[in-house]
Formats: structure tokens, C-alpha cells, sequence
């Protein structure tokens, strides 16, 4: 067993593209599910039209990547608004259901031959690194120390992930905390409260639901910037981690979202070094290292019953803001 | 109209113009505007381990154009056949395929002459397969849009049979327990297994397989809720809560079907058996009829236990009113327990007769279905077992039929727009009543 790389491949991920992506994603799903409530199962949805959105502005219109991460975004709120019109008015599990739906159509789409020209099918999309790469602006060279060593790509990846990652917070910190906040989160607790209070219900979701995708849409964008886009990636599972890594961290709060998603990444990236080490020492006899790798994924599955059963809240949260949980 | 022309020229106007609508609008949007025109490539999937590959030919001259379909195991792609007559598609699984030539496609007065012009293959030993298709002078034995409607119905009605079989367990859960419960689906794919266990490895007969099956998804069910549900209920956690907890289910029990059988597809006995022409252009095997002809049996039985058995009658009164038919002397917990125990003797069947109709059998082939289930379900109104047995027949029967029209991979598009359609203009569903939405 070779603990040294076990470890630093752990290390690793505390701050890899995925970690931050997930954080992101997680957040606005904190806007979402946490403040206003809404019980949104599409978040990979809105993760791959930001992902999508910055991939084929870049490659089929030429634009530079900034513009391209605005077109993601601007994407985002559209599917935000195309999900919420329907349901938005519906009851929790109903919106539940569309938007899972919602996101898979949207993968079928990008998944068909048919737009194969445009999205690349099951091959996915890459190759669009060049503006992103030219406005670097670290020389080349390594940066970082220890397991935390990179290249002037990567490092620029990571300190604009780790810039919007802190404005993200920042942002959604002084938002929960505002007027706008304390009226989203009264909808959360009884709808017809704020109503009779004389506020437009379904304009605060929709606003909720736009903010909160457009955050999870800013996450997508991370997770494409330095590798590919690929179908397979966008898939329900992925918002059931996502769900997981909320609910680990705790769903109403602020900095739930970012603590779950690091823990769920390092957990992940542990297991995923150290189950195939076990069996290829022996330690785990009758297993093979494939079926090792797919048991992180039973731990997720279980971790997210017990978490939900014995701690709704979370890690951060606190039970009372809790009223899915009644 | 520069948007709708764009797109129609981009999707080679398959898509017809209903299906601009919400969601795809807006996709329309985004994916549409590209570069002209959009020919399809002769080579997709590369990225996929096995590959089915083939050269159009007529008399040694390549023929270029010609559009393929390759179908089968929940992945369909299509080609078009290059300059010199070669096309090329990965697939991801070792599995039967259906191969597709659009007859339209060849040059005038040239058909498919032998075999008709869909196809079997397998992929063999070496991770690849070779279809070539008999092409020559000849009559085109093409069928009609009638013809081909009809086939496409019968085929649906086949999946929504057994989708409703699949349907009725989740919405009987739903009604009673509230629970919207995700890991439906891995009772489907329980089902399957444990046919494959007794049916394939201990190399029983496929019918003592089947009993044996839906024995143990009964097993599964009362374990499920004496072990689980029950004591949750008792906890008085949260309908959110509940449906959380059957996400995390569904994963766990999911994983551990791939860590149990590998991420590979096995097929039951007798599975991709031949197509007995019967009429028209349909074609049906054995398996088919004997599928369609379970389905119906089973749900009539059931539909006859659900009116007029004392427990089925129970079961509908808790659908209602848990409460007041808990004050009527209904024991509550034991009603539910015996619904849990049909659903999922329903799903491990439904996911035997999936295993045939995909074909194959796959450590995720229940979530490949779900979605349609819940649209079912939708569809016909939440919590009702006859409304979801209709909600599943117009699923299956659209998602056949849509393929005719729309590229067939997006086939599973149709029912799930039409579940987001559905929720806007009836949300309780045909047979909901009205005050199930809140």
C-alpha cells in the first residue's frame, strides 16, 4: 500500500475543478432546496447548459471564453424559467419529477446524433481551450507546493474557480441575509403566509430558481473549463451527488454547500485510492479492483439515508430551518 | 422564422413542428444556430469499445448516403455510409443490436434483398461485428407509413404493458405511503437479476426462473418495508425526507448490482429469438406474445383483486383517506405492507419481461426506465392504479410511435415532455381527482 500517493491524490482533491464545480452547484441548490424550498432534482440540468452554453459558443460561433461562460449563463436562466413556469405553482414532488425529467430531456438532446455537428453527441465536446488559455495571466512555470503543485493552466483554473467560488458565497451570504432572503425563506416555511402578506409567491421562486441555476450553471462552466464536455457526466446521478454533498454540508445554510462538497470530493478520492490498494495487497480478498471502485458509490447511496434519516440538517445547519424534515 | 428554418435545416426536418415547444425551443436556440448544413457522419461512438460496422455495396459499387440505424440495449445511433460505402457505429455494451437500412436512401430501383431491411446482430468475440446488407435490382419491398404505424403500435402496446406492470406498483406506493420512491427501479432490475441467477447460471427452466423471480422481489418487498419503510414511518419522517431516502436506496442498491454482476449485459435464454411475421408489417416473437400475454392476464387479475378483494378495496380507501380509513378499523400498517409486497412482485416481473424486450439485462436497466414509469404514473394521476396502467399504454405506445417521426434515440424525449405537458394542463392526471395537487 502506497500511502503517499493515497494521500496526496486526496489532498488533491480539495481543491480540483470537480470540488469547486460541485461547491458551486451545491450553492445554488442551497438557494433552491435550503432557502426558498424548492425541490429541484435537476440540477445536472443546469450544470450542462452552462457546460454546454461556454463549449458551443466557443466552437460553433468562435466567441471568446468570457463571452462564451455569459452565454452559459444566460442559458441557465432561460432553463430556469422554461423549468419554473410549469411547476412552479405545483406541489414539492411534482416539481420534483419535471425537473428531473426537465434534465433529462435536455441530456437526450445533447446525447442525439441528430445535433451530433454541434454538441458531439456520446463523444461529448473538447478542444475549446485556446482563448481561455491565451488570457492566462500566470507565465509559465509551476506553482503551488506538495500535492498542491501546478501548472500555469491548472493554477489558473483554480484561482478563478476559487475567485467565483468566493464571490458565489459572498454573494448568496448577503442575499439570504437581505430583505429578499427572509421573504424567500418565509415562503419556505408557509407559502400562504407571505401571500397573505401581499408578496408575489411566484415571482420570489422564480427568482430564487433563476439565481440558484445560475450559480449551479457558473459551476458547470468551472467543471468544463479545464477538461471536456461529456454527456455521460450530466446524468441523474450527478444530481443525487450533488443532493448528497448539500445535504452532507447542510441545506440551509451558506457554507454547507462548499464543506459538503470538499468532503464528499476528499471521501470520494480516498476511497477511490485506497479500495483498489486494499485489493491489490490483498486485504480485500474475492473483490476485484473494478468492483472495489463501485463501492464508494453503495457509500454514497447509504451515507445519504443515514444523513437524511439521523441529520436532516446536516453538518452546519440547524434542525429548526429545517421544515422538509415535517 | 429564421429560427425555425435554421433548425429545420439543422435537424434534416425530423423533428416536426409540435415538438418546438418549451424546452426545446429554447434548445433550438441554442443548438440550432450552427454552421448550415448538417450531414451526418459515417463513423459515431467512437468513444465506444464495440463497434458494429458495415459496407454498403450494389454490385462492388460503393453507394454513399445511405443512412443506418443501430438500436438495441437503451442506445441508438445513426450513420450515414461514406464516399466508399463504409459506415462504422460504437456501441457500449456486448449486446444484441437491431440494424436499420432506410430503404429511402438507396438509389432508385435498388433494395435490400434478402433479410428485409432491419436486422439482428450480435457483437461477437472480438468486440466488433460486421452487417452487410444484400443490395441488388429488385422490387423494394417497402411498407407503408400505415403498415409501419400499425407495427409500431403493437410494439408499444407491448412496452406499455409492461411498463404498467412496472407503473402500477409505484403509483400503489405512492397513493398509500405518499413516498415517491426512486428506488422503483432497482426492484425492476432486482427482478431481472434473479431470473438470470436461476434462468441462466444454475441453468433452470425460464419458467421455474420467472416464479422463482417474482418469489423473492416479494421477499424483497416485505423486507423492504418491515426493514425500512415501516420503521421510517414510524419516525415520522417527511414525505421529502422519505423520497431522499429512496434516492439514497436506489444508488446504494444500484451499486451494488453493478458490484454483484459487473457492468456487462447478459441475456436471459431465448432472448432475440426470430420475428414470426403476422400481419402487415408486424413482426412478433414467441417472447413477444408470451410477454403481452402475461401482462394482460396478471393486470387483469390484479385490477379484479384491487375492486373487489376486501384488501384491495382497503388499499383504495387508504389512497384516499389514510386517516379516515384508519378510523374505519383499517389496520393501515398491514395494507401497506401487502402493497409493498405487489409492487414489487409486479416490478421484478415487469423487469423479467424488460430484460426481453430491451433486450438484455444490465445493472442499470430498471433506471433506464423510471422516468417513463413516473410519466406513467403522471400521466394517469397520481396514486391510482388503473390510471397508471392507461398513463403507461399512451407512454409506450408513444415513445414506438414518436420514432417514426423524431431520430429514434430521442424516442424517450416524447413521453417525458409529454409528463411536463401533462402537469400544465391537468396536473392530477386523467383519472386524479383534483384535490391530490396542493
Amino acid at each position: 500500500m502506497d500511502w503517499g500517493s493515497i494521500l496526496s491524490n486526496t489532498a488533491q482533491s480539495l481543491f480540483s475543478p470537480a470540488t469547486m464545480a460541485f461547491a458551486l452547484a451545491a450553492l445554488g441548490l442551497a438557494v433552491h432546496f435550503g432557502f426558498a424550498g424548492l425541490l429541484n432534482m435537476g440540477i445536472a440540468g443546469f450544470m450542462a447548459v452552462g457546460a454546454y452554453g461556454y463549449a458551443i459558443s466557443i466552437l460553433t460561433f468562435g466567441f471568446p471564453w468570457w463571452g462564451a461562460a455569459l452565454v452559459g449563463i444566460g442559458a441557465s436562466i432561460i432553463l430556469a424559467i422554461l423549468m419554473g413556469v410549469p411547476t412552479l405553482r405545483l406541489r414539492g414532488d411534482y416539481l420534483a419529477i419535471v425537473t428531473i425529467a426537465g434534465a433529462e430531456i435536455l441530456r437526450l438532446l445533447f446525447l442525439t446524433t441528430a445535433n451530433q455537428e454541434i454538441t458531439g453527441s456520446a463523444d461529448g465536446l473538447f478542444g475549446y481551450h485556446a482563448s481561455f488559455r491565451a488570457a492566462n495571466p500566470f507565465p509559465e512555470g509551476t506553482y503551488g507546493f506538495g500535492p498542491w503543485t501546478y501548472n500555469e493552466v491548472e493554477f489558473w483554473v483554480l484561482i478563478l474557480g476559487l475567485i467565483l467560488l468566493g464571490l458565489a458565497v459572498l454573494f448568496v451570504w448577503r442575499l439570504i441575509n437581505s430583505p429578499w432572503g427572509r421573504v424567500i425563506k418565509g415562503i419556505r416555511e408557509d407559502e400562504d403566509a407571505v401571500r397573505a402578506l401581499g408578496k408575489n409567491v411566484f415571482s420570489y421562486k422564480m427568482q430564487a430558481l433563476i439565481i440558484g441555476g445560475v450559480i449551479a450553471a457558473i459551476g458547470g462552466i468551472v467543471y468544463a473549463l479545464p477538461s471536456a464536455v461529456n454527456p455521460n457526466v450530466y446524468v441523474t446521478s450527478l444530481t443525487f451527488f450533488v443532493w448528497t454533498a448539500l445535504l452532507l454540508g447542510g441545506a440551509a445554510t451558506v457554507f454547507g454547500p462548499l464543506l459538503g462538497a470538499v468532503i464528499f470530493w476528499v471521501l470520494q478520492a480516498f476511497l477511490s485510492n485506497v479500495l483498489p490498494a486494499l485489493v491489490s495487497s490483498g486485504i480485500m480478498p474475492f473483490v476485484s479492483s473494478a468492483q472495489a471502485a463501485t463501492l464508494r458509490f453503495v457509500l454514497v447511496g447509504v451515507g445519504l439515508v443515514l444523513l437524511v434519516v439521523f441529520r436532516p440538517q446536516g453538518i452546519l445547519g440547524d434542525k429548526r430551518e429545517m421544515t422538509f424534515v415535517k | 422564422m429564421e429560427l425555425v428554418n435554421t433548425l429545420k435545416s439543422n435537424l434534416g426536418e425530423r423533428l416536426p413542428r409540435w415538438m418546438v415547444l418549451s424546452l426545446i425551443t429554447a434548445l433550438a436556440f441554442f443548438l440550432a444556430i450552427g454552421p448550415a448544413a448538417t450531414a451526418l457522419a459515417d463513423e459515431v461512438g467512437e468513444d465506444y469499445d464495440f463497434k458494429i460496422s458495415g459496407n454498403v455495396k450494389n454490385e462492388g459499387e460503393p453507394l454513399q448516403g445511405v443512412v443506418i440505424t443501430v438500436e438495441g440495449d437503451g442506445y441508438s445511433a445513426e450513420v450515414v455510409s461514406g464516399a466508399d460505402g463504409k459506415w462504422k457505429v460504437g456501441v457500449p455494451e456486448r449486446a444484441i443490436y437491431t440494424v436499420t437500412l432506410d430503404q429511402n436512401t438507396l438509389p432508385e430501383g435498388i433494395a435490400v434483398l434478402e433479410g428485409g431491411d432491419t436486422q439482428q446482430v450480435e457483437i461477437g468475440p472480438g468486440g466488433s461485428v460486421v452487417k452487410n446488407f444484400f443490395i441488388g435490382e429488385g422490387e423494394r419491398q417497402t411498407t407503408s407509413i400505415l403498415d409501419q404505424f400499425t407495427a409500431r403500435l403493437i410494439y408499444g402496446l407491448n412496452f406499455g404493458l409492461m411498463l404498467a406492470l412496472a407503473s402500477i406498483g409505484l403509483s400503489l406506493v405512492y397513493g398509500t405511503t405518499g413516498i415517491s420512491n426512486f428506488a422503483h427501479a432497482e426492484l425492476v432490475t432486482f427482478g431481472a437479476l434473479v431470473a438470470m441467477v436461476f434462468g441462466v447460471i444454475l441453468e433452470w427452466p425460464m419458467w421455474v426462473a420467472i416464479i422463482l423471480a417474482v418469489a423473492a422481489s416479494a421477499g424483497i418487498g416485505w423486507v423492504q418495508d418491515a426493514g425500512l419503510w415501516a420503521p421510517l414511518r414510524r419516525r415520522g419522517l417527511g414525505l421529502v425526507q422519505l423520497m431522499i431516502v429512496s434516492i439514497g436506496l436506489s444508488l446504494a442498491v444500484r451499486y451494488i448490482f453493478q458490484f454483484a454482476v459487473g457492468g456487462g449485459t447478459m441475456q436471459l435464454p431465448g432472448s432475440g429469438a426470430a420475428k414470426i411475421p403476422l400481419f402487415g408489417a408486424v413482426a412478433l416473437s414467441t417472447i413477444d406474445l408470451a410477454s403481452m400475454a402475461i401482462s394482460i392476464v396478471v393486470i387483469v387479475a390484479f385490477g379484479i383483486w384491487l375492486t373487489f378483494s376486501r384488501i384491495g378495496k382497503a388499499t383504495r380507501a387508504i389512497s384516499d383517506n389514510a386517516s379516515l380509513a384508519a378510523a374505519s378499523g383499517i389496520d393501515v400498517d398491514r395494507v401497506i405492507r401487502i402493497v409493498w409486497i405487489l409492487a414489487s412482485m409486479l416490478a421484478g416481473l415487469a423487469g423479467i419481461l424488460w430484460a426481453y424486450f430491451r433486450p438484455g439485462i444490465k445493472w442499470d436497466m430498471g433506471e433506464k426506465i423510471l422516468l417513463l414509469m413516473f410519466a406513467a404514473v403522471v400521466l394517469g394521476g397520481l396514486g391510482t392504479a388503473f390510471g397508471a396502467l392507461i398513463g403507461a399504454i399512451i407512454v409506450g405506445v408513444l415513445v414506438e410511435t414518436s420514432a417514426m417521426v423524431i431520430p429514434s434515440d430521442l424516442k424517450y424525449v416524447g413521453a417525458l415532455s409529454l409528463l411536463i405537458i401533462i402537469l400544465l394542463v391537468r396536473p392530477q392526471g386523467l383519472l386524479g381527482k383534483k384535490e391530490r395537487i396542493g
